[in-house]
């Protein structure tokens, strides 16, 4: 018997949430902190031709600026393909250049005014349809679409797609555009990291996974267990190692986030607060503005997505082919596991036994997208089930009835071939229109997840 | 610079401000005061609003010197110690917070109602609480909360 | 002319996905005084982690909610999480937490078999009482075992658990794999009124049936649904962070001109919940919070078809969009 499990216990931190006592990284005091801005580039691509700190350093209440040049491994990420600084090649309109600490906002402001940029503007790609086409501008220098396994694109083949479509009684096709969304956390990303004496690194950070950033910050900053004296250290620029040690000298403070919904799964403010706590010696603060969060962070990348049904008159969906194109912006983030997610489970709840999905992932000059809620599924869901409604109108059948036909049952398994031995799919559907008031027909109502496929 | 002196939460403040310094800055940067949080600095979310002689405000586009002399309440300012606000009380049972970010902003905003309207329709909150952006919990357990509190001061 | 119409959507979302692995640790340090401390490497993030892993800590020790601390903040102290994403915390971080409060009870049990002199085997830990099983006279407050367990036995009552699924091994012409711990299951039903007119669509009613595994916390659960299916309702009305795809032009730079719903948008929700427990979820939880936000949108497309007999293939289903694709259908 359970005691607490099923319980509606109050929220653990409800009382501090509720008495404002929470706090998030922008509430931590640390006195002496200096307000970090960045400069970013204006351009969607371009070759920096000329950047020029000597005047900005020089201004009133800046402690330190940082490029490229003070990055020991300027390249993070799952697939590590991003600059923390750009030192060369601009890839999106807003990527972070430089960067200024300095004792508040308005200096801050007034030296990245003094930075000396110059840029040779270059033509961009935005559209993902054209950025995979022969002879369309280079994003990045491994090439426009993401590779798997000498595929431009994430497979699953499962059963005969094209012998279905022989077999179906209808065929139905239909295109979607899911577009780019934003998480929109009411706390915006920011970042506080506190150098202290010796090899030591406190990072606030907003971040979803400590762990995964810990790694990831250690792989930037190279550092060597007891190895690196901050103030002395130096860049090692280029250096292709990244075996990530030295999480003895940082300590990653969160656990506590302002919402996320998959924002705050790819380091955005960290690197850069940590590397000029380090050159300064000071705490240094990365609060990005509203606008800088809508307009750079990470977001639901654009998918179009194109879906051909091999379908019986009986309404059984006997094959499914998928193509689906993401919109990965500049870097990878975590855009390729996106595609992956989206390639396994985007058929949908429903036992397709002859499936084929081809997943590109496509790199245009946009500001990277991510991870967001539903990581290649949701866009896949309405995709879907809008081809539901449609394969339902084209047959003259009642939408529940084209569900509950398909839908998943006990042994049978996903495009992947992973059996399923927890399935509800069914009886959702049937509380569903108990709860919606919708009187089903008697052979939906007697359907059942545990009967086997007649 | 210019001297500004004010209340808050029942106490007199006096501090240095610029010509554009805002409230918000005010309370989090000079009396460290953190419960109105930096959402969006442009008076669109409500995560920095607090009481302005009783009226909500979004203290990020309220200029400083323009509350010379008044009277600022936070949600610290309603807290007593042992003693909590019952639309605290309610947020807290009826799970009007998750991520708790918007949280100091939302009870304000519902106190602001309460207190000029202490038995509002589901509408009426809907309406008060209209510019206070929450984008984890669908509002549903927010408007719960403050219909709760309403009916536990009635009482 | 307004008119009205339902619709329907159905889905399923994977709780966890092991690439590479997916791994999280918990430990439960029993004090002196019978409480506990959870410590685990996940973030709350609004979800309610801190919650889910002190219930389940309560319920291992048989113990209160009330006295189980909850430490996530910070990598020095805290143990190995990859993280909170994938819809895995409640089913990834509560196996390892499950597993972290009962070794934590074994050594209860270890520490009270000797004061009762019985075997650990016949105890159970209920009502904040380790006691033998059917033989509720023969019992010790967990306070009195933890007290002579750390001071008289120099015990130290600390319960490790890690979960970690095993990397999916791919095929990668086929892509046959098994990346996932559990799935859920769910579906949406929405009814709007559309404008003819103006092409604005209200939505009038929103019901959100969902497989959920168990319901670990009903109020948590409630709370991540009506958060999602208001997400869903965004994405599918009004949010759009590139206008004039694929170009960058007048792209939102305020949550003015970026429309996340407010409480004006949302419309009357209901939901319907259905326990079909995992296989090995912790007491058969699944994981919930991403796949909340998927059916309500697609619904509600489905319902605008109902209604005026268009296809919105486009999100979000602006009145502009409406209006065009009315006009083309030649209405």
């Amino acid at each position: 018997m359970s005691k607490v499990i099923g319980q509606r216990v109050t929220r653990y931190d409800g009382m501090s949430h509720v008495t404002g006592e929470t706090k998030f990284v922008d509430d931590q005091v640390v006195p002496g902190t200096l307000t970090v801005k960045a400069l970013r580039s204006p351009v969607s691509k371009g070759k920096i031709k000329n950047l020029d700190i000597s005047a900005a350093a020089k201004m009133p209440g800046v402690a330190g600026i940082i490029t490229a040049a003070d990055v020991p491994c300027n390249a993070f990420g799952l697939v590590p393909d991003q600059p923390v600084l750009v030192s060369e090649d601009i890839r999106y309109r807003g990527e972070a250049i430089a960067a200024v600490a300095a004792v508040d906002e308005d200096a801050a402001m007034e030296a990245l005014e003094k930075i000396g940029l110059d840029i040779q503007e270059q033509q961009a790609v935005l559209d993902p349809l054209e950025s995979m086409k022969e002879g369309a501008p280079q994003v990045r220098p491994e090439g426009n679409l993401q590779m798997w396994d000498g595929h431009d694109y994430r497979q699953v083949n499962l059963g005969d797609v094209d012998q279905a479509f022989e077999q179906a009684d209808e065929i139905v096709e239909s295109t979607h555009l899911h577009p780019s969304v934003e998480h929109a956390p009411m706390e915006p990303i920011c970042s506080l990291a506190v150098p202290h004496a010796g090899p030591k690194l406190t990072v606030y950070t907003v971040s979803q996974a400590l762990y995964f950033h810990l790694g990831m910050l250690c792989g930037i900053l190279q550092m060597e267990p007891g190895s690196v004296q901050c103030k002395q250290w130096k860049a090692k620029t280029g250096s292709a190692w990244r075996h990530n040690t030295g999480y003895a000298d940082v300590n990653y403070i969160g656990g506590t986030v302002g919402g996320g919904f998959g924002g705050k799964n790819d380091i955005m403010a960290d690197h850069v607060a940590a590397l000029l706590a380090l050159k300064t010696g000071r705490p240094c603060k990365w609060r990005w503005t509203r606008a800088e969060d809508l307009l750079y962070s990470t977001f639901r990348g654009a998918w179009h997505i194109t879906i051909k049904d091999a379908v019986t008159k009986q309404g059984r969906i006997i094959g499914r082919q998928m193509t689906s194109i993401r919109d990965a912006g500049a870097y990878a983030s975590l855009n390729p596991y996106v595609v992956e997610k989206h390639c396994y489970l985007g058929a949908g709840p429903y036992f397709i036994p002859n499936v084929r999905v081809r997943g590109y992932c496509v790199y245009t000059n946009k500001p990277p997208a991510s991870s967001m809620r539903g990581f290649g599924i949701t866009p896949a869901a309405f995709a879907t089930e809008v081809q539901l409604d449609k394969i339902a109108d084209r047959l003259g059948m009642d939408p529940w009835e084209v569900r509950l036909t398909n839908a998943f049952r006990k042994g049978e398994y996903t495009p992947t071939k992973r059996v399923l031995n927890s399935v509800a799919m069914i009886e959702v559907l049937q509380n569903l229109a108990a709860k919606a008031g919708v009187e089903l027909p008697g052979h939906l109502k007697a359907m059942a997840s545990t009967q086997e496929r007649g | 610079m210019h001297t500004l002196e004010l209340t808050v939460n029942g106490q007199t403040c006096r501090v240095e401000v610029g010509l554009k310094t805002t409230l918000l800055e005010v309370l989090r940067d000079k009396l460290y005061i953190t419960s109105p949080k930096v959402g969006c600095n442009t008076g669109d979310c409500g995560t920095c609003s607090v009481l302005l002689d009783g009226v909500l405000v979004r203290s990020c586009i309220t200029n400083a010197l323009s509350v010379q002399g008044k009277s600022v309440t936070t949600l610290e300012g309603i807290t007593e110690p042992g003693d909590i606000h019952p639309l605290q009380k309610a947020f807290h049972e009826h799970y009007g917070s998750q991520c708790g970010f918007c949280t100091p902003g939302m009870i304000l905003a519902s106190k602001a109602l309460l207190d000029v309207n202490p038995s509002p329709t589901r509408d009426e909150v809907k309406q008060a609480l209209s510019g206070n952006l929450c984008r984890c919990t669908g509002y549903v357990k927010i408007i719960d909360s403050v219909l709760a509190a309403a009916d536990e001061m009635k009482s | 002319m307004k008119k009205i119409g339902k619709g329907i959507a159905a889905g399923f979302y994977p709780s966890g996905m092991s690439g590479g692995g997916d791994s999280s640790q918990a430990m439960v340090k029993v004090q002196p005084d019978g409480s506990a401390v959870v410590t685990v490497g996940s973030c709350d993030i609004g979800q309610g982690c801190k919650t889910i892993m002190a219930q389940i800590t309560a319920e291992v020790l048989g113990i209160d909610y009330e006295a189980v601390k909850v430490v996530n903040d910070d990598t020095d102290n805290c143990p190995l999480s990859f993280g909170t994403f994938a819809s895995r915390v409640t089913y990834v971080d509560g196996l390892a937490t499950k597993m972290a409060a009962e070794d934590a009870r074994r050594i209860l049990f270890e520490i009270a078999a000797v004061m009762l002199e019985c075997s650990e085997d016949v105890l159970e830990a209920v009502d904040s009482q380790i006691r033998v099983k059917g033989n509720p006279d023969k019992s010790l407050s967990i306070g009195e075992v933890a007290g002579a367990g750390t001071f008289g036995m120099r015990k130290f009552i600390l319960g490790l658990g890690h979960y970690m699924r095993d990397p999916a091994a791919m095929d990668p012409e086929t892509c046959e794999c098994d990346p996932f711990c559990t799935l859920a299951w769910a579906a949406s039903f929405a009814e709007v009124e559309v404008d003819t007119e103006t092409g604005e669509v209200e939505i009038l009613r929103l019901v959100n049936s969902y497989d959920v595994g168990k319901a670990m916390n009903p109020t948590h659960l409630e709370g991540q649904i009506d958060g999602g299916a208001t997400m869903g309702v965004g994405a599918a009305m009004s949010e759009n962070l590139h206008p004039f795809f694929p170009s960058l032009e007048f792209q939102p730079d305020n949550l003015g001109d970026y429309a996340i719903p407010t409480t004006m948008d949302v419309p009357d929700m209901e939901s319907v919940i259905y326990e079909c427990p995992s296989t090995n979820g912790p007491y058969g939880a699944k994981g919930i919070g991403e796949m909340t936000a998927n059916t309500p949108g697609p619904a509600i497309v489905n319902a605008i078809h109902d209604a005026v007999g268009i296809w919105i293939t486009n999100l979000p289903a602006t009145p502009e969009k409406v209006l065009r694709a009315l006009d083309a259908k030649g209405a």
